[in-house]
């Protein structure tokens, strides 16, 4: 039994879905010359502005390319679904992207990505293209907190790219950017659950079985298996066991601010994350945590998974004012 | 002695890709349980690009060497993930032990073998032991090597590459994968063959049906 999709061909899914992406948002994306996977921000790169290239596996949008625009993202390039892209569309971004002041890579850790975006970044630099990579490893369930160079880059990334792109649109020097990036990253915590499958547009075929009562924490973005299945439970005691793992580690002091992201996989509903979001601010409120901004919806998706992540960010004052820094992309915008 | 030219060569490629169609459900399968479900659909994207690409050579002009380069530059275009660059890797290494030559022999096509499987284990740098496609190919590139070292023929030495592929596939269901997007399961991992060693059986035993 095939799972249910409006699509016209599986191996066409991608394609199609970025020529309607550009048929939207004329305004704030284009595609680069003769790779179409290679989707620039009209207006954002500039001489002497370091560049900012994310990207990797369709089916998690609005990221990548939703976070492509002034403020943000220069380029991202594309992959086939919940797969890296090869290194052509890559270089393409890196090209259009280099304003002469070098360009950052920022990616999920994934080993596919790791080994195309380096590839591509061979390639950029026999182009005088200086490349410099930053992987966003955000999702606590997905290894030990003293292996955190392990981890995989989830929902977080959304908070990682734009603190990235505010530095970078503010025409901070390359070794600044990366240092945001990178504090960024490490200031930034996510944890989801998963109540059922997606399944790709090739196979129409659940991508893994869950029983009707079940969730499994830790799922993973492409729908990896996590790391603990059990009875589904109810929103506060899930929210609350998200938050346990990520405050322990985040270890905020009374009169800290965060940045909250109640994330959907794709198909739960914005009630079911609102009910979410109720907990994480009475849990916040608890301990004396300020909650400075908070984003709900679909941030970073996995197909038509149901299920939901919470991601919070470890504000500083410098941190903040990257969040608050305006951005105007195709599927977001802030200030 | 076996000749092997470029026409054999594309020969190789259109058997790889036949096999890995019919192999890509349950590669997918495979990489259901452990992984994101896409083996299949990448190994299958990537080889019959390869194998369209090549359908485009003048073969009578083509060496060895330009059409594993074609099938590398194709495969990675199509497919990217991770199979992408590591099979790419492995074509080019493969372009380079036959580099200058217009016919392949034994020595050289085992020669291309080992190749693979060093360029395969570089780019992804993966030991054996690891859960990974790395654990078919190095036995099998070994066992081939050894092989023809005692002076096995050809088609007794690709015959001991796949025993030593098929081999290590089915070693990796005790192992608890450290490399790659299953690494995260940690031993969960445990107890299911891994899609990437599995899909390395199906191209090695592919090119021994076609080669030997």
């Amino acid at each position: 039994m095939q799972t249910k999709k409006i699509i016209n061909d599986g191996n066409r899914s991608v394609d199609e879905m970025l020529e309607g992406i550009l048929a939207a948002h004329p305004r704030h994306l284009r595609s680069a010359d003769g790779s179409p996977r290679a989707i620039i921000a009209r207006d954002g790169p500039r001489p002497d502005k370091v560049g900012l290239v994310i990207g990797g596996g369709s089916g998690h949008e609005p990221t990548f390319l939703g976070f492509v625009g002034k403020g943000l993202a220069d380029a991202a390039a594309i992959g086939n679904v919940f797969a890296s892209p090869p290194p052509d569309p890559i270089l393409e971004c890196a090209k259009a992207a280099s304003g002469g002041a070098g360009v950052l890579f920022m990616y999920g850790n994934y080993a596919g990505d790791v080994m195309n975006f380096d590839m591509a970044a061979e390639m950029a630099a026999m182009d005088d293209i200086e490349v410099r990579t930053v992987l966003t490893t955000d999702d606590v369930a997905s290894a030990p907190r003293d292996q955190r160079q392990k981890r995989r880059g989830v929902a977080g990334n959304f908070f990682i790219f734009k603190a990235a792109g505010a530095a970078c649109d503010r025409m901070l020097s390359f070794d600044e950017c990366e240092r945001i990036a990178r504090k960024a990253n490490d200031h930034t915590f996510t944890m989801g659950v998963a109540l059922s499958p997606c399944s790709l547009p090739q196979t129409r075929r659940p991508n893994f079985e869950i029983g009707p009562d079940e969730m499994e924490i830790g799922m993973g973005i492409h729908g990896e298996p996590g790391i603990a299945r059990g009875k589904l439970k109810t929103a506060d005691e899930i929210t609350d066991e998200m938050l346990d793992n990520i405050l322990d580690e985040m270890a905020p002091a009374r009169g800290d601010k965060v940045a909250v992201l109640v994330d959907s996989l794709g198909s739960t509903p914005l009630m079911e994350l609102y009910i979410m979001n109720r907990r994480v601010k009475q849990r916040l409120d608890e301990i004396g945590v300020s909650v400075h901004a908070t984003w709900v919806g679909n941030y970073c998706t996995s197909l038509e998974m149901a299920g939901a992540s919470v991601t919070l960010m470890h504000l500083d004052g410098e941190l903040q004012a990257m969040l608050d820094h305006p951005c105007d992309c195709a599927m977001f915008r802030a200030g | 002695m076996t000749s092997i030219d470029s026409v054999g060569l594309k020969r190789m490629f259109d058997e790889i890709a036949a096999a890995i169609d019919a192999d890509k459900d349950r590669l997918c399968q495979l990489d259901g349980v452990i992984g994101d479900a896409d083996h299949g659909i990448a190994m299958a994207l990537g080889f019959s690009a390869a194998r369209d690409a090549l359908a485009q050579l003048d073969l009578a002009a083509t060496e060895p060497t330009a059409l594993l380069n074609t099938a590398a530059k194709s495969f990675l275009n199509a497919v990217g993930a991770s199979s992408g660059p590591l099979y790419a890797t492995a074509f080019m290494r493969g372009a380079a032990a036959v580099k200058g030559k217009a016919i392949l022999e034994d020595a050289d096509i085992i020669a291309m073998l080992r190749a693979m499987a060093q360029g395969i284990q570089d780019r992804g740098k993966a030991e054996l032991g690891e859960k990974t496609m790395v654990d078919a190919w190095l036995p099998a590139a070994q066992a081939a090597g050894a092989a023809q070292e005692a002076g096995k023929s050809l088609s007794e030495s690709l015959e001991a590459a796949l025993a030593a592929a098929e081999r290590g596939a089915e070693a990796t269901k005790d192992m608890i994968a450290a490399k790659g997007r299953s690494s995260r399961l940690g031993e969960r991992s445990l107890g299911h063959m891994d899609p990437g060693a599995a899909s390395a059986v199906t191209i090695i035993r592919a090119m021994r049906n076609s080669l030997a």
